[in-house]
């Protein structure tokens, strides 16, 4: 460490401790965020010897702090030395894993997790595992629960006596007196066993995983459901029956709607873990069940589910296993009395249509999706309009353009807003799969009524998709259907559809191509440059400063320039910063 | 959950009124209604006080036995005669307990626990709404409510029967009751909520034995309220039935009590819904405080630490609270948390929120905090100077600015010296201050500088080893230091001489 000694006289550490035990927070918080600074500062050898035994004295702070402080900590290993001298890290770290507040707490362990791979293996079992040991065996609660999220960093990398240990106090922390170590544990239970050898997943995870989804409270039973998706990934298929089947069963009927909804949430990943054959026997009618629970929020998780299950069924009888068992619920939910189940459906029903093939679709299918889209919900309509694409692949979208008209039209004049919004954004996507004639028949007035809505954020969408359809339908079908339209607009008495013309030809002008903005377009800009209102005349400013790449120098020149240079003298101080800024941007000179 | 539209939540900017108004249309919920298969219709029995003593308790357990059947209630045409059985069944029971002495034999314990398990004890439905509001939204009352309600009324009367034997009971009513009554006050009806918390306190009152299991599954509760779920209905009710029980403790009190109290009850204080149990909770730790003096210093330290950021409304309880202490705190308490104390009021007068500023001053209003403050005028008034001083003259609303006057007034009153001083000093500090300002911001100038130069450092060796990057990165530090030594060590220095108390602690 040459040179230590000039850093002493340069930045003694006092006056850096004084700045992290400044009084105002904000600046305690500051100065904490620059740590890594400081301890540049100081060097590696005052960083071990001097800053960090100041930080594990101060961990009484505001819990703001200290979350910047745990967060600092995980990337200082070369602030301290290296890996060689990672382990000084440990005892800041420590008391932070123990601290009340849930963030710090997480962010202690999150970076004691990055550092223990860190250390040198030998550094684990001295430093490390200690240090796990100490917490699980803490007084309070905080320590304990922070300690379950350890033990599977340190386990792989360290002797078979030592794990016979960390299993031991895992085992101890899931039957904790407290739930909230409890559900730690139980949270963590599916990493750890990823970790465990084969043997003692069956013999120490399974016990502890059957124990834990019969807990008294339902937060911790709930959570073993997410580890049953681990751990039945790790075992061997003839062991799933005998181990883990009673618990997955009992999990779907529990008493507490909780436990329920997330054996239902978590139904595609159990489906895969378990493979095709218990499927077929225990998960199809755990299924039908969720389907039709009696609480909506389970309804509405398992409706969620509904394709990727049918997906992932065997594909020897995935087709009769939908039609007998599944259809029927799906076809109950349809008509559920709660919205939320119906949406949650209507965004994943379309996608059976894939797997049934076109002769179950139209026979089965349609009728549900024309009810869907006939749906009071305008939510569940939107669901349904957004997946068409699905449908149109397997029996083409004319079987429903009749059902789908009313209800696109329904949900275009909707009193909402932001209904409005959303079936506007699928409309490019409807016009690609409906074809140009329908459109024009059907939808075009829509998307040109739209542009004089009275909520600025429609007239906005409304432009945008004017140019997404030019750059499907080409620049001919919109210099014959839509141009004019807009254009006329230019000449309405009210400025705001007038300065709709101009935002269309702002859009437009690009996907239409030179021709068409220098023939038509800008002659109805430049006419708008004398309009009384002196919004209309800055956004012409603007318009012109927007369309000039696409117009030829001729033009530019002849047309542009002038009008451009009479708005730069108008007497309103807008347009003419903005007519300024368009002479300067545009290459008139 | 289903009482917002789905069109509402695409639309953000629905007025609660009209959210609330929809609500209307479904406020009662219950997932009591699951597992029974097909609806069993009831005959009536003969009546309690119709039948002959030798049959009457046999008639009694055939009634309560009858009362374990459970009903759908949201449809509310569905077995309407024989819920109608039920409900007079109950009613009957009800006065049969509360009326009459001897009926309470041994062996009807398992049967009326039997019952009131079977009624009460459920999985509570899901809130209707997810953003359940407890201080603008209608709660979701229990649909079971008309049977549900007798069933309560039953358990407490039963309870409070004289002939009542905890010694008996207490195998039926034991940990796992206990458990699963807390559960309950989750509820979202305050029926419910009432309900329970009337039992609870007799139970707690009755069963020694299940005392500390009570008080620790509470804590369990607030600690996952507090750090993990930040929902549950009961808070208020539990606390209340702590105020009472708190009263009770033994002195000197013991260390769980104290944990409590500091670990739960002051961390409590974090809660978003805070305005919906302050009064309850504030009544709790004064009941503490009041029991044992010495825990003063801990608890109003634990409040600054907590004390709210950017809440007003919460600042404000915040200051109710402090004010209650303050009516009970010792005078040698006072002095070992004047300081911090008034550091955190000084910067609440100073709050450009009038409501915060106005409680604040409002404690001059307080014959006893200013018969403390003028025994402390001397480190009271330093710390509070700055802000009154600044605010008598910077303050937007005219209703503080006079407050602030009367405050200066009195303060001046208890120590004329001492105020006429401050007020010379008062530029004098302030242009220190910002001296002081600069060079932090000087300092860290040179601290970001110095990490600049080694950032680059280490990406112009990046392909070097980790070793000899770190003895770059010393490297580099010594040529700062030497570049520029002159000027930047005489700032530092000014700054350590400044403020001499180094490393210790």
């Amino acid at each position: 460490m040459a040179g230590a000694d000039g850093d002493d006289s340069l930045y003694p550490i006092a006056v850096l401790i004084d700045e992290l035990r400044n009084e105002d927070v904000q600046l305690r918080l500051n100065s904490i965020k620059k740590l890594s600074t400081i301890a540049l500062a100081l060097g590696v050898e005052r960083t071990r010897t001097e800053l960090l035994p100041f930080l594990t004295d101060t961990i009484y702070d505001e819990d703001e702090v200290l979350l910047a402080l745990a967060e600092q900590l995980g990337n200082f290993t070369m602030l301290v030395g290296g890996p060689e001298y990672v382990h000084c890290l440990l005892p800041p770290l420590e008391s932070l894993a123990t601290v009340e507040e849930t963030v710090v707490r997480d962010k202690a362990v999150e970076s004691l997790r990055k550092i223990s791979q860190e250390h040198s293996p030998v550094d684990l079992e001295v430093h490390f595992e200690p240090l796990v040991k100490r917490l699980a065996s803490g007084d309070w609660f905080t320590s304990r629960t922070s300690a379950c999220g350890l033990f599977s960093v340190c386990y792989p990398r360290v002797s078979s006596t030592v794990k016979a240990e960390i299993r031991q106090h895992f085992r101890t922390l899931c039957s904790d007196d407290t739930p909230m170590v409890r559900r730690a544990a139980a949270s963590k239970l599916g990493e750890f066993a990823k970790v465990l050898e084969l043997d003692y997943v069956k013999s120490d995870i399974i016990s502890l995983f059957t124990a834990l989804a019969s807990d008294e409270q339902d937060s911790v039973r709930l959570l073993a459901v997410e580890a049953c998706v681990s751990i039945a990934t790790l075992l061997p298929q003839e062991d799933l029956e005998t181990l883990v089947m009673p618990t997955l069963r009992q999990a779907a009927e529990d008493k507490s709607w909780r436990v329920r909804y997330m054996v239902a949430d978590k139904f595609s990943e159990l489906q895969k873990a378990v493979g095709p054959e218990i499927t077929k026997n225990d998960l199809v009618p755990a299924f039908q069940n969720l389907l039709k629970d009696c609480e909506a929020e389970v309804r509405a998780a398992a409706a969620n589910k509904v394709k990727e299950f049918c997906e992932n069924l065997p594909e020897d009888n995935r087709e009769q296993i939908i039609m007998t068992h599944i259809l029927p619920c799906v076809k109950e939910l349809v008509s559920d009395t709660n919205q939320h189940v119906k949406s949650a459906l209507a965004s994943v029903i379309m996608g059976l249509s894939t797997i049934l093939g076109k002769d179950n679709t139209i026979e089965h299918l349609l009728p549900l999706f024309l009810a869907q889209l006939k749906d009071e919900c305008p939510e569940v309509r939107l669901n349904i309009i957004s997946n068409l694409d699905c449908v149109n692949e397997v029996i083409g979208i004319r079987q429903l353009s009749q059902s789908l008209l009313p209800a696109i039209v329904e949900l275009a004049e909707d009193a909402k807003w932001r209904v409005r919004l959303a079936i506007i954004e699928y409309m490019p996507l409807l016009a690609g799969q409906l074809g140009v004639e329908f459109f024009d028949e059907k939808l075009n007035t829509l998307c040109m009524a739209w542009l004089i809505d009275h909520v600025y954020a429609i007239r906005e969408a409304a432009t945008c998709n004017l140019m997404k359809l030019v750059e499907k339908f080409g620049a001919e079908w919109a210099q014959n259907t839509i141009v004019p339209k807009v254009l006329g607009m230019a000449n309405d008495p009210n400025y705001l559809h007038r300065m709709t013309t101009l935002f269309c030809i702002n859009a437009l002008s690009e996907a239409c191509g030179q021709e068409i903005t220098t023939k038509q377009m800008l002659p109805v800009v430049l006419k708008m440059s004398n309009d009384q209102v002196a919004n209309v005349r800055f956004n012409v400013a603007k318009s012109l400063q927007k369309i000039g790449p696409v117009l030829d120098n001729n033009a530019l020149q002849t047309e542009v320039k002038p009008v451009l240079e009479k708005l730069a003298s108008d007497q309103d101080m807008d347009v003419k910063y903005f007519a300024q800024e368009a002479i300067s941007v545009l290459p008139l000179a | 959950m289903s009482a917002i539209s789905a069109s509402e939540k695409v639309d953000g900017f629905t007025r609660k009124s009209v959210r609330k108004a929809q609500r209307q249309r479904r406020s009662q919920g219950s997932s009591q209604y699951r597992t029974q298969s097909a609806p069993v219709e009831l005959s009536p029995l003969p009546q309690l006080k119709d039948a002959p003593s030798t049959e009457q308790q046999e008639l009694f357990t055939q009634k309560l036995q009858q009362c374990c059947i459970l009903f759908d209630f949201f449809d509310s045409v569905l077995d309407l005669k024989s819920k109608e059985i039920k409900r007079a069944t109950l009613n009957e029971l009800v006065e049969y307990v509360s009326t009459n002495r001897g009926v309470l034999q041994e062996s009807t314990y398992p049967e009326i626990t039997n019952m009131i398990i079977t009624n009460i004890f459920r999985a509570l439905p899901p809130s209707d709404n997810p953003d359940f509001d407890p201080e603008e939204d209608e709660p979701t009352l229990e649909a079971a409510w008309p049977h549900i309600q007798l069933v309560y009324e039953f358990l407490l009367r039963f309870l409070e029967n004289p002939d009542f034997q905890p010694s008996i009971a207490k195998r039926y009513i034991d940990q796992k009751f206990v458990l699963q009554l807390l559960e309950l006050f989750d509820s979202e009806d305050p029926r419910e909520r009432d309900f329970l918390k009337t039992i609870l306190h007799r139970i707690y009152g009755k069963f020694l034995g299940l005392r500390a299991f009570i008080r620790k599954q509470i804590n369990n509760i607030f600690l996952r309220f507090i750090y993990e779920t930040e929902h549950f209905n009961g808070v208020a009710e539990l606390l209340e039935i702590l105020g009472s029980i708190i009263n009770g403790f033994a002195l000197p009190l013991k260390a769980e009590h104290k944990q409590f109290l500091m670990k739960v009850l002051i961390p409590l204080h974090t809660a978003k819904g805070l305005a919906l149990f302050h009064a309850q909770l504030a009544y709790c730790v004064v009941q503490f405080l009041e029991k044992d003096p010495t825990l003063t210093e801990p608890v109003i330290r634990g409040l600054l630490k907590f004390w709210p950021k950017t809440c007003s409304q919460k600042e404000v309880m915040y200051l109710g609270e402090i004010e209650e202490i303050l009516d009970v705190i010792e005078p040698t308490q006072f002095k070992k948390i004047q300081e911090p104390l008034f550091r955190q009021i000084s910067k609440c007068v100073a709050n450009p929120h009038f409501q915060v500023a106005e409680r604040a001053l409002y404690f001059w209003n307080n014959e006893y905090i200013l018969s403390l403050i003028e025994e402390n005028i001397d480190k009271v008034l330093p710390t509070m100077f700055g802000s009154l001083y600044r605010i008598s003259k910077e303050h937007w609303n005219p209703t503080i600015v006079a407050l602030v006057y009367n405050v200066l007034k009195t303060l001046m009153e208890m120590n004329c010296t001492l105020f006429d001083e401050l007020t010379s000093s008062y530029k004098a500090d302030r242009q220190r201050e910002k001296k002081k300002e600069q060079e932090r911001d000087e300092l860290w100038k040179k601290l970001d500088e110095l990490k600049l130069s080694n950032t680059t450092l280490v990406q112009n060796n990046s392909h070097g080893l980790q070793n000899n990057n770190n003895n770059n990165n010393n490297n580099s530090n010594n040529n700062i230091g030497n570049q520029d030594d002159g000027t930047d060590t005489a700032s530092v220095a000014a700054t350590t001489s400044d403020d001499n108390n180094p490393t210790g602690k």
